[in-house]
């Protein structure tokens, strides 16, 4: 077991050091932007002394480096900044405590229900997927693989929105069984925000089975020419058995990838399901935040993609590692 | 003895290439009673195998039964519904594959693997399986019965995966079991301790076997009679001892007739000669672990050296460090007493000029995606410097020198040649770079015989035309016999004895040499009883464990 704790503890460190480039690169782009928050606040309105007023406030006058490293310690130390924004906004109502201006207090409740979606998206996408993809290439060739594959690959070529609206009209308007809007809010009970998060966990489904239906199909028949394949079918086991206990262990790593890959999408890149449904995702925030400049959050949602990426793809790597026998029990 | 068990009539098989059925078999018939064991034997290629798996009504993808019947216990296997073959596979009629190590699932403990076919069929529980399993280990003497089905694959040795694997076939006691090479890919030392192992236990459980291999000594020792194939087709069949004594065909003749070529020893160099190559006090290894161990020898001009030893003794490994590939820890080596960089970076074109190497699996050692022409035009370029019209002109009179119709095969990639051919394009492309010195590592093992001592006959001319000197990488000492020079004997990356050929062939020997040579099938149906009558059961077990670790 030693070597795979040295694997796993290469790969953490690994993920660590690309997180901090990562953090450069996302601080370095996001300076970049044209403009800047002062005047995306003052607008046409803007007089120089103003803008300087309010980029002094908020530290946007110190040098570059000044600046990253005062975002990374507080970053370090859990410290995700004050939104921009909402600092403006409590000042002006007088509440001087900042309690709702930090960037966690924006973040946190979002990303808590991105991550609700995600995971009610997994736990369908995932065995869904990997199933049809043991299906289809137990039938391969045969006219239920055809139509599994066109179905995946209709369903992945379609605009997301597409699907979700014509979703809406067949579990909603025609079949009123779903709610087309998933306006959850905090203290709405678990049933209930499972019904709401349905529709959008139905789509979002829709979007990632293809690849890793196709994935999981391809992996396993990959390895179907194997002399051990050969040898379980001349045991006389039947076809279902020799897929799911010969073949499907052998092909775990690609498809680990595949679905760590595709939950990092979910995590990342939702943000036209969001609002086709009014999720309050992390996802239309973002795209919020970049609208009027506020750069705390900006990167805060930046760095936290980043890190779901980096974990996801981490956990995989690991997935695969103890799916390899030659790994887990060396000689 | 004497029922019938399977019939197989007129049996024609097809492959599909290119969109067409080409016929693979045609028509061969066969018949097995109870208890026995029939020898199946022909070049790759001939249709063992596919005869061999038709016997359990079973074919590979892209191949179809064509004609003819295979009944086993009358029950039609070409005609019976898949439920019913797949209930007497694995159950009735086992298989035993070329290579336990592919065969093996590498998710799943030996054990599992074994008991699946007796739980799935309904013939013992799970635990009763186990206990079964360990039963048969001991009986095939396998080192630690009780423990070593519970190891993933890759944690077993080959000699024992296999004896595991004949293990499994056993597991539902059938009365056929298949065993397709089963010790083809093993060390010489390590296939006595299986075929004896099979041999036993296919006697105790009077199971009938078709036992198919290329090696006439092997299929000499294990089965009662033997049926010839040559590409698709029957040559002849008898009682082995009737076979060997003889043969009544030509090709069968031709068969038996390879191990005979032999080349005599050429005279032993000028004793102030200054060796081409001389690998001195070399020590090496990979990581933590050493796999050479002050291994030092010379090789003349004009002269081959072969390196025997089984799989992990380090051979492979000595050409890496004459190569420069493994910088050695220790030790140096010299071309014409000039000591070479160890590593291969720091040698100059001139260097690296005079060494070559040949390899193994042609089919891997080739770019699939390059013509002939490019694949040995590339040294010509390289080391020579030679472009345009004389660079063809000399890749078609290195095509001549390997004996290829230069205008056939200039323009051709490696997937349309055999085996055979893809080896000479291999040596062809050695030869390009005109060197001195060439490392032959194992060129013949992935050969039949025929072809094989056609490649060794070849070598052999070069060497005289070309005063080549060679390093010749083998575990098999049928080819040793035919064209060393000097022999290196090594074990553990050790070189335990060398010198001339006649010597090694003489004894006395050292006790591992003596091993190895004395486990070279013979060609005697009683060989391997009378080794193992005056090897001793116990030594012999000793001896293969051992050389196993």
């Amino acid at each position: 077991m030693s070597s795979v704790a040295k694997i796993i503890g290469q790969r953490l460190l690994l993920g660590l050091l690309t997180l901090f480039v990562i953090s450069v690169i996302i601080f370095t782009a996001v300076n970049m932007l044209p403009g800047d928050f002062a005047q995306a606040v003052l607008g046409q309105g803007a007089t120089p002394e103003a803008v300087a007023a309010i980029r002094r406030d908020l530290g946007l006058d110190q040098p570059f480096l000044v600046r990253y490293w005062s975002w990374l310690s507080d970053m370090l130390r859990g410290d995700l900044g004050t939104s921009f924004a909402q600092a403006n906004f409590a000042t002006f109502t007088g509440n001087e405590s900042q309690a709702g201006a930090t960037v966690m207090a924006q973040i946190g409740p979002r990303f808590e229900n991105t991550l609700f979606l995600a995971g009610v998206t997994a736990m369908i996408a995932v065995p869904f997927a990997v199933g049809l993809g043991i299906l289809s290439a137990l039938f391969r060739n045969s006219a239920f693989d055809k139509g599994a594959n066109v179905f995946a690959l209709t369903s992945i070529s379609s605009p997301e929105f597409f699907l979700a609206y014509v979703l809406i009209l067949f579990l909603a308007v025609l079949n009123p069984i779903l709610p087309s809007l998933s306006n959850i809010y905090e203290g709405m009970g678990m049933g209930e925000r499972l019904q709401r998060t349905l529709l959008p966990a139905l789509t979002l489904t829709l979007v990632v089975t293809a690849h890793m239906m196709r994935m999981t199909r391809a992996a396993i028949i990959n390895l179907l020419a194997s002399p051990y394949i050969e040898m379980a079918r001349l045991k006389g086991i039947k076809p279902m058995r020799v897929i799911v206990r010969h073949a499907l262990p052998n092909a775990l790593a690609p498809i680990i990838n595949v679905i760590a890959i595709n939950l990092a999408y979910l995590i990342t890149g939702v943000v036209v399901v969001e609002v086709v449904f009014v999720y309050p995702g992390i996802g239309q925030l973002f795209v919020d935040s970049v609208k009027i400049r506020d750069i705390p959050v900006v990167q805060a949602c930046c760095l936290i993609f980043a890190a779901a990426y980096i974990l996801l793809n981490l956990m995989a790597d690991i997935f695969s590692i103890l799916s390899n026998p030659r790994l887990r029990h060396p000689k | 003895m004497g029922e019938r068990l399977l019939t197989i009539t007129d049996l024609r098989i097809e492959g599909r290439a290119d969109e067409q059925w080409i016929p693979i078999v045609n028509g061969v018939d066969l018949t097995l009673d109870k208890g026995e064991v029939l020898g199946l034997i022909g070049e790759s290629g001939a249709g063992k195998s596919t005869v061999g798996l038709a016997a359990m009504g079973y074919t590979r993808d892209g191949v179809r039964i064509a004609g003819g019947s295979v009944e086993f216990d009358g029950i039609d296997l070409v005609n019976a519904p898949l439920m019913q073959k797949r209930a007497l596979l694995g159950k009735r009629i086992a298989y035993v594959a070329q290579s336990a190590a592919a065969s093996f699932n590498p998710a799943h403990k030996l054990i599992d693997q074994h008991s699946e076919a007796p739980v799935r069929h309904g013939v013992m529980r799970k635990g009763e399986s186990e206990e079964d399993a360990i039963e048969l280990y001991r009986r095939l003497r396998l080192p630690n019965p009780e423990e070593i089905g519970f190891r993933y694959p890759h944690q077993v040795s080959g000699g024992q995966l296999q004896r595991a694997m004949t293990a499994m076939a056993m597991s539902c006691r059938p009365d056929l079991i298949i065993f397709d090479e089963p010790t083809t890919a093993l060390d010489v030392t390590t296939q006595i301790e299986v075929l004896a192992a099979i041999r036993d236990i296919v006697e105790q459980f009077g199971t009938s076997a078709i036992y198919i291999t290329h090696d006439l000594a092997v299929v000499a020792q294990m089965a009662d009679r033997i049926k010839v194939l040559l590409r698709g087709d029957e040559v002849e069949e008898a009682p082995t001892r009737q076979m060997l004594e003889a043969p009544q065909e030509d090709y069968t003749r031709s068969l038996w007739a390879v191990r005979s070529f032999k080349r005599p020893a050429k005279p032993a160099p000028a004793a102030d000669a200054v060796p081409v190559l001389s690998v001195q006090n070399v020590t090496a290894g990979y990581g933590k672990a050493t796999v050479l161990r002050d291994v030092s020898f010379d090789i003349h001009e004009g002269r081959t050296v072969a390196v025997v030893g089984e799989s992990g003794s380090g051979k492979s490994t000595a050409a890496r460090c004459i190569t420069g590939l493994l910088p050695p820890r220790s030790g140096q080596v010299e071309l014409d007493g000039q000591a070479l960089p160890l590593d291969y970076r720091n040698r100059s074109k001139e260097q690296l000029r005079q060494v070559q190497m040949i390899y193994q699996m042609a089919d891997t050692a080739l770019n699939p995606r390059k013509t002939i022409g490019e694949i040995i035009g590339r040294p010509v370029e390289f080391y020579l410097g030679l472009r345009g019209k004389a660079k063809r002109a000399r890749v078609e009179e290195l095509l001549t020198q390997i004996e290829l119709p230069p205008g056939e095969f200039i323009d051709r990639l490696p997937s349309e040649l055999s085996g055979g051919q893809k080896q000479r394009i291999g040596i062809a492309r050695a030869l390009a770079a005109e060197p001195k010195f060439i490392i032959c590592d194992e060129v013949t093992s992935a050969l039949d015989q025929l072809v094989a001592e056609g490649i060794l006959k070849l070598l052999a001319r070069l060497q005289d035309d070309l005063k080549l000197s060679y390093m010749f990488i083998t575990h098999d000492l049928a080819t040793v016999r035919a064209i060393a020079d000097e022999v290196v004997v090594m074990k553990d990356g050790e070189v335990v004895e060398q010198g001339p050929k006649a010597d090694m062939f003489t004894p006395p020997h050292h006790p591992y040499t003596d091993l190895l040579l004395s486990s070279v099938p013979e060609m005697d149906p009683d060989w391997l009883s009378e080794l193992l009558a005056e090897r001793g059961r116990d030594n012999l077990g000793d001896a293969a464990v051992g050389s196993m670790d």
